[in-house]
């Protein structure tokens, strides 16, 4: 299935079954990224000083949080997908999939613990 | 997978084989750059949220491992500090390339050599122009 007949290739599924999914969002986040990087580092820039009081603030205001969060999911989804590219092209045998499980967790673990961290200062900062 | 016997099979070219020219360090810089950020600055990065959000203690603990008494950058922030800023620049600057790439664009040999070393040299301007703000602010 897939570029053998003309409805797979209208739908545009390749051999992997999944069409250009995986390029797409690489490049549909490497867009989000651009913009939330240089908001973080713009914002981190416009800081008075990096106090724990002044990042504790800072991250409590909506504004910031929330753009935080989506830095996280759009930077991590992002560097899951390359790393998994990666691994693909050096490894060859059955450790690509035990790598391929290891990053999939590496990435959740990492996003779960930010995500926590971020809503606790925001949730909490502010009532102090 | 196709690992049953290993006869010397002849192998595709590789970094060793191909004589160095500006499209390709770009291409494997921003592999190494991007696969650099994905571990060390994703840990950093996650590890600095934690702390903040562990309270004023943990976030001392944090700083205190990157500064020096005073309060200045110690050697190990010197090193994170640019060379993940440089890191975040040079694969911003590359993947940016990589978006006309993927429209078809910039494959003429000239522009394509031309953009490969703007890519170094944009990246080492805008980590200097970050870290002489954020010094600035540091030491004020």
């Amino acid at each position: 299935m897939g570029d053998g007949t003309s409805i797979g290739r209208v739908r545009g599924l390749g051999s992997a079954h999944e069409g250009a999914h995986h390029w797409w969002h690489q490049r549909l986040t490497a867009g989000s990224n651009l913009l939330l990087v240089l908001w973080l580092m713009v914002s981190l820039l416009l800081l008075p000083n990096y106090s724990y009081e002044t990042i504790a603030t800072w991250m409590a205001s909506p504004w910031v949080a929330v753009p935080l969060i989506l830095f996280v999911v759009s930077v991590f989804y992002h560097f899951r997908m390359g790393l998994q590219v990666v691994i693909e092209d050096y490894q060859h045998d059955e450790s690509r999939i035990v790598l391929i499980v290891l990053l999939n967790f590496f990435t959740i673990a990492a996003s779960a613990l930010a995500i926590f961290s971020i809503l606790k200062i925001a949730f909490t900062a502010g009532a102090a | 997978m196709a690992n049953v016997s290993k006869p010397a099979r002849p192998l595709s070219p590789h970094l060793s084989i191909w004589k160095w020219g500006p499209s390709m360090a770009v291409s494997i810089i921003h592999r190494a750059t991007g696969s650099g950020l994905a571990t060390v600055g994703t840990i950093l990065f996650v590890w600095w949220l934690v702390a903040a959000a562990g309270g004023p203690g943990t976030y001392a603990d944090f700083t205190g491992m990157f500064t020096l008494e005073s309060g200045a950058l110690n050697i190990v922030g010197w090193v994170l500090g640019i060379g993940l800023t440089f890191c975040v620049f040079q694969h911003m600057m590359s993947g940016l390339r990589h978006l006309f790439l993927d429209m078809g664009a910039n494959f003429e040999l000239k522009s394509n050599k031309t953009t490969a070393y703007l890519t170094f040299i944009l990246s080492v301007v805008l980590t200097l122009g970050f870290w002489l703000l954020m010094l600035e602010k540091w030491n004020g």
